[in-house]
C-alpha cells in the first residue's frame, strides 16, 4: 500500500467537511475519487498532502505516518499535488514553474539538472516550445498542463490530481487520458479527483465515493456505477449511471449530458 | 549557468566598478563623498532586494539592520579600538543574526501585515538604542581623533571606508546574482509567486524566507558602520531613519523589483535626482514628497520598473539586463 488513509475527520466550524475516511490505495494503481460537489474531495486532499491537519485519523505514505507534517515535507517524500484551481507563477518561465518541482521535489535536484528535468518533462506535456515564456501568458490548457509537468518533475510515488480535466475539450481530455495512463505504467500511483465522469470510469482501476464527507461507497468503476447508495446520493437517477459506464452515446443519457 | 560568462553578471558590476572607481583615480573628496552615498544607496538597495524583489515581503525596515548593526561596529571602534574591517563584519553578522531571530516571528506575517511589522520594528530598534547605556542613548557614540592614526591620519581612513564600500556593493550585487540564479534563489521566487503553491511543490517556506532575511540584513550592517565612521559619530536619530527605508524601497520600484540591475540604476538616479532636489531652493523642503509622488506613479504606470519594464518590451535585451 502506498497511501493508506484511516479514520480521518476534519471540521471547518459548524461543518463536518470529512467524516471517518478510511481508504487504501495500492501501488501502481489509479484512484478516482468522485462526489458531488461539497463532498470533501478537496479537504481530503489538503488532509493527505498537509495543508491541513485532520481533527482525527492518520495519514501514512509508504509506511511511514505523515499526519500533520506541513507541505514541503510532504512533498519532499515523492507526494506531488497539481491543483483543482490552476496556481501557475505567473512571473517565472514556464521552464522556471516546472524547475521549481525538480528542485524541491523528492530528488531535491540541483539547478542545472533541475533545468534538463525540465526541459524533458515540458516535451512530455507538450508545452516545449512555450518554455521561455511566462507563465502567466499560458490559456487554461496550457496551465493545466504546467501544473501536472511540476508535479511530474519532481519524481513523485504518488501523483494527487485534483480535476485536471476540467475546462479541456474532448480531443485534449483524450490526450489527457492517454499521458496519465503512461505516468502509470511508469510506476507512478495516482489519485485523482475527477467530475467529467465518463472519462474517471474509463481511465481508474478503483474509485471511491465521498458524499458530505463520508465515504459512502468503493469498488471497480462497474461496481461504483451500480451502486444503488451512490445512485442516490450522487447520481439521482439509475440510468445517469448507465450512461456514465456506456457513453454519452448510449440511450440512457438524458439529453442534458450529452456533449458534457 | 556560469555567472562569469553571463552579461547580466558583468554589467552591473562593470557599472559600479567604474563609477565607484573614478573617485579612487581622481582623489577628489567632494566626488568621493558624493559617490559614498551613491554606493551606499546601489549596496542597501540591491540588499533590500533580495527580500523585497526576490521573496515578494515588502520591507519597511530595511534600515534597522544598516542602524543596528552600524552602531554595533562602531561601539567596538569608539569603546574599544577595534579596527573597522573586523567592527564592520562584526556589524554586518550582528545584523544577520538579528534578522534570524526576528524572521522566525515576523516572516511568518504575510503582505501589508508583515510590513506594518517592520515598521514597528524600526521604532522599537529606535526606542531600545535611546535608552541603551553601552551605545549613548539619545547623545549616541563618537569617535577620538586618536583613532586615525592606525590609519596613517583622517584622509587615509576616509579613503580607507571609500574602498571598503565599494567592496561590499560589488560583493552585494553579486550575492544578488548569484542568489536569482540559484536553486535557492527559485525556490523565494516561487514563494514571491505564490507561497501556498511553493509550499506544496516542496520549499520549505519559513527556512527559505528567514535565509533571504539574513543575506538581505548582513549588508545593512556592514554599511553602517562604515557609514557612522566616515561620519565619526552617530546616535538614534541618524541611525533608524524611517524615510530612509522607504526611499530605498522606492529606488527599488524605480529601477525594476526582482532584477539585479535595476536596484543599481534605481538607486543611482533617485540619488542623483535627490541631489538636485536639496540643492535647488524650489525643491529643497519637498523632496519626501517627490519620493511619494514617484512610488505612485511608479506602482501605477511601470510596476515592473525600468529594467522589468525594458526586459518586458525587447526580449532581446534579457540576456542583458538582468
Amino acid at each position: 500500500m502506498i497511501l493508506q488513509v484511516e479514520n480521518v475527520s476534519k471540521r471547518f466550524g459548524g461543518l463536518q467537511a470529512l467524516q471517518d475516511v478510511s481508504f487504501e490505495l495500492p501501488e501502481g494503481q489509479i484512484l478516482g475519487l468522485i462526489g458531488p460537489n461539497g463532498a470533501g474531495k478537496t479537504t481530503m486532499f489538503n488532509v493527505i498532502n498537509g495543508v491541513y491537519p485532520p481533527e482525527s485519523g492518520r495519514v501514512i505514505f509508504r509506511g511511514e505516518e505523515i499526519t500533520g507534517l506541513p507541505p514541503y515535507e510532504v512533498a519532499r517524500r515523492g507526494l506531488a499535488r497539481a491543483h483543482q484551481i490552476v496556481r501557475p507563477l505567473n512571473e517565472l518561465t514556464v521552464r522556471q514553474n516546472v524547475m521549481v518541482g525538480a528542485c524541491y521535489g523528492r530528488k531535491g535536484l540541483s539547478y542545472a539538472a533541475a533545468a534538463r528535468v525540465a526541459d524533458q518533462v515540458l516535451e512530455r506535456v507538450g508545452l516545449a516550445e512555450r518554455a521561455d515564456q511566462l507563465a502567466g501568458s499560458l490559456n487554461v490548457a496550457q496551465k493545466k498542463r504546467l501544473e501536472l509537468a511540476r508535479a511530474l518533475a519532481s519524481h513523485p510515488y504518488l501523483l494527487l490530481l485534483d480535476e485536471v480535466l476540467a475546462g479541456l475539450n474532448p480531443t485534449e481530455v483524450a490526450a489527457m487520458l492517454d499521458l496519465l495512463r503512461r505516468i502509470r505504467d511508469e510506476g507512478v500511483t495516482i489519485l485523482m479527483i475527477e467530475h467529467v465522469m465518463q472519462a474517471v470510469m474509463n481511465i481508474s482501476d478503483y474509485v471511491i465515493v465521498l458524499d458530505y464527507g463520508k465515504k459512502i461507497a468503493e469498488g471497480t468503476p462497474q461496481e461504483v456505477a451500480n451502486d444503488p447508495r451512490v445512485i442516490e446520493a450522487y447520481l439521482g437517477d439509475p440510468k445517469l449511471a448507465r450512461c456514465l459506464l456506456e457513453g454519452e452515446e448510449s440511450d440512457a443519457c438524458p439529453p442534458s449530458e450529452k456533449g458534457v | 549557468m556560469k555567472p562569469w560568462r553571463q552579461p547580466g553578471f558583468w554589467i552591473p558590476l562593470l557599472l559600479i566598478l567604474v563609477g565607484g572607481g573614478v573617485a579612487l583615480v581622481v582623489r577628489k573628496d567632494t566626488l568621493r563623498e558624493m559617490t559614498f552615498t551613491l554606493l551606499m544607496y546601489v549596496a542597501l538597495a540591491s540588499s533590500l532586494n533580495i527580500l523585497m524583489g526576490y521573496t515578494g515581503y515588502v520591507n519597511f525596515g530595511h534600515i534597522v539592520f544598516f542602524g543596528l548593526g552600524g552602531y554595533t561596529g562602531f561601539y567596538f571602534i569608539s569603546r574599544h579600538g577595534w579596527h573597522l574591517v573586523p567592527a564592520a563584519l562584526v556589524g554586518g553578522l550582528t545584523s544577520a543574526l538579528l534578522a534570524a531571530l526576528l524572521g522566525l516571528a515576523v516572516l511568518r506575517l504575510r503582505g501589508a501585515y508583515f510590513a506594518l511589522a517592520t515598521i514597528g520594528i524600526n521604532e522599537a530598534a529606535r526606542a531600545f538604542v535611546n535608552n541603551f547605556r553601552p551605545f549613548g542613548g539619545p547623545t549616541g557614540l563618537f569617535v577620538n581623533f586618536a583613532i586615525y592614526r592606525e590609519y596613517g591620519g583622517a584622509p587615509q581612513a576616509l579613503w580607507l571606508t571609500y574602498t571598503l564600500l565599494l567592496i561590499t556593493t560589488l560583493v552585494a550585487v553579486a550575492v544578488s546574482y548569484t542568489v536569482k540564479n540559484s536553486r535557492f534563489g527559485l525556490g523565494l521566487l516561487a514563494i514571491r509567486e505564490d507561497e501556498d503553491a511553493a509550499m506544496v511543490m516542496g520549499v520549505r517556506t519559513p527556512r527559505a524566507k528567514t535565509i533571504a532575511y539574513v543575506i538581505s540584513a548582513f549588508f545593512p550592517g556592514i554599511i553602517g558602520t562604515l557609514f557612522f565612521f566616515k561620519n565619526g559619530n552617530v546616535e538614534p536619530g541618524d541611525a533608524f531613519r524611517l524615510h530612509m527605508s522607504i526611499e530605498v524601497l522606492v529606488m527599488i520600484m524605480l529601477g525594476g523589483n526582482g532584477t539585479i540591475l535595476g536596484p543599481v540604476l534605481g538607486a543611482a538616479a533617485y540619488e542623483r535626482l535627490r541631489g538636485y532636489l536639496l540643492t535647488s531652493p524650489l525643491f529643497k523642503s519637498l523632496h519626501l514628497a517627490f519620493a511619494g509622488l514617484a512610488l505612485l506613479l511608479i506602482v501605477l504606470f511601470i510596476p515592473a520598473g525600468l529594467v522589468g519594464w525594458l526586459r518586458r518590451r525587447f526580449p532581446v535585451l534579457r540576456r542583458w539586463l538582468e
